[in-house]
């Protein structure tokens, strides 16, 4: 296994329509580590992902997973990848139709034609890995949000990926929930020697494991580094990300006229 | 007037995008199909799920429409004292043109519409992009396999609804009107043609197994993942369905019958 970074984003733009979402974003993520994306609402983390997974193309600069160019990889190429990836979506995006052992088997039975003894095998060491093996036998319907959940992480990997990427794990999450997931999140990782990335903005349970956490806002990345780092970054936006204040470089107000201006006026019924 | 003059360029152009991604989707699922052989349990299932849990409406429409065939052939052909001949009219009728065409529609309600309700909630959900992002391709998975039972469904309940219809038929012309039994089939077996009449009715619901499964399909795969996108697809989908059904029928029958 080589030093070189697993994902390596070098000088990423990326754009809907007229909104620049990403603007010349460098990220590194280091073999092995938990690696915290975040960000307000609407900057784009899940769009990154989605970069790094190749289901998106960027208008320019690189991706680079494990060596390859994920947006110059052919079909074939891009799904061989994509084998050795995990993702956990935000709301589990498990198979409704099928219970959750299947579920876990799907991507087994697909990729392999292992004997149903092994697959039976496999999913139960998954389940176990995250404490469900006993729901084996319920439908995605019955599941509460957190079991839900910890079923989709069972599933991304039951290919044993080389890194898996969560979507705003925590969100929506009772606290208990939480800590259990907080916790899988950080032994999975060292447990099966993964590499992962979190995307999220739940401040606390994200900085309690990362190893390096990217702040992102306005298509840039504006801090980098340890969790205890950036705590005492001199960056007058990362303090207001970290310690969740109301106003400051992100303002309060929506852009808007003048408040007097706007309440004198009167023949606009607005 | 400007405004409006963009405004039509606009949707002209989303009508071509629509119709350039449908397309393209057509030829994906195509490309895919060999890749079912190998399962072709998917394909089963989902056959039984558009196809036999269809049967019911198909059954029970097939039925009424033979029965009102039946009565109405009689009235007017009892003018001409010709009303041995009804099971001629209510066959013809059928096996040409009410058993295609009255299936497809049915079918699009019945199956087309859960069939893209069922995509574009897979789709809202991210069950499709999980699927990609597991690197199966949901074309493959999801959509070659619906769209092939569709396909496969069709002229089989196209030829329930003709067979039950003309039992209909018999019904009320020979059970209830006393129209002749033996020249009921008779008539009917020596005019009904195979060539001409039946195969020409099976080309039609072939042709309609593909269209209306392929709006289907493709409406859920590009439905807007909204609960509002999904409801609009789904109407979208039976109301272009109907529209290609009987605009294609026109076609279909000037080509077949037009001498």
């Amino acid at each position: 296994m080589s030093d070189a970074p697993l994902v390596q984003i070098r000088n990423l733009s990326f754009s809907r329509g007229d909104r620049v979402i990403f603007d010349g974003v460098d990220i590194d993520i280091r073999r092995g580590s938990v690696t915290a994306i975040m960000g307000p609402s609407g900057t784009g983390k899940t769009t990154l992902l989605r970069l790094i997974g190749g289901q998106l193309k960027p208008d320019n600069g690189s991706v680079l997973v494990d060596g390859e160019e994920v947006q110059h990889l052919r079909r074939g190429a891009l799904y061989r990848l994509r084998k050795r990836m995990g993702v956990l979506f935000q709301n589990g995006a498990l198979l409704t139709d099928i219970n959750v052992f299947d579920n876990i088997a799907f991507p087994l039975r697909e990729h392999t034609s292992l004997p149903e003894t092994l697959i039976r095998t496999l999913v139960l060491m998954k389940l176990e890995a995250v404490g469900l093996r006993g729901a084996r036998d319920l439908m995605p319907s019955e599941l509460s949000g957190g079991m839900a959940r910890r079923v989709a992480l069972a599933r991304a990997i039951a290919m044993d990926p080389m890194m898996m990427m969560y979507d705003e794990p925590f969100t929506g999450q009772d606290p208990i929930s939480m800590g259990v997931l907080v916790r899988l999140i950080r032994t999975l990782n060292d447990a099966l020697g993964l590499t992962s990335i979190i995307v999220s903005h739940d401040i606390a349970e994200t900085c309690a494991i990362a190893d390096d956490v990217y702040l992102l806002s306005g298509g840039k990345v504006v801090a980098h580094g340890t969790a205890e780092a950036l705590g005492k970054s001199d960056s007058a936006w990362a303090q207001q990300f970290l310690n969740g204040e109301a106003d400051g470089p992100v303002a309060f107000h929506y852009p808007a006229a003048d408040y007097a201006e706007d309440l004198m006026q009167r023949e606009n019924n607005h | 007037m400007l405004d409006s003059l963009q405004l039509l360029g606009q949707k002209g152009l989303d009508f071509f995008q629509r119709l350039g991604r449908g397309h393209m989707l057509l030829l994906q699922v195509l490309t895919g199909l060999p890749s079912l052989l190998p399962r072709f349990g998917l394909v089963i299932k989902q056959t039984y799920s558009v196809g036999v849990l269809s049967l019911v409406i198909i059954v029970v429409s097939g039925l009424f429409v033979g029965m009102v065939l039946g009565l109405q052939g009689y009235n007017t052909l009892v003018d001409f004292g010709a009303e041995e001949s009804l099971g001629v009219v209510v066959a013809l009728s059928l096996v040409r043109e009410l058993g295609p065409v009255v299936t497809a529609l049915l079918f699009a309600g019945r199956a087309g519409s859960a069939l893209t309700a069922e995509i574009g909630l897979m789709k809202a959900t991210e069950q499709l992009s999980a699927m990609e992002m597991m690197a199966v391709d949901p074309v493959r998975r999801v959509l070659a396999p619906r769209f092939l039972a569709g396909f496969i469904s069709m002229p089989f309940l196209a030829a329930i609804f003709s067979a039950v219809g003309v039992l209909g038929g018999y019904f009320v012309g020979v059970g209830l009107l006393g129209v002749d039994d033996g020249a009921y089939w008779s008539q009917m077996q020596d005019k009904v043609d195979m060539y001409d009449d039946i195969n020409n009715g099976i080309i039609k619901s072939l042709v309609f197994g593909v269209v209306v499964s392929w709006i289907a399909i493709f409406e859920g795969n590009d439905a807007i993942p909204t609960s509002e996108g999904v409801s609009r697809a789904t109407t979208r989908t039976v109301v272009h369905s109907a529209l290609a059904v009987l605009g294609l029928d026109f076609i279909l029958t000037a080509l077949m019958f037009g001498e």
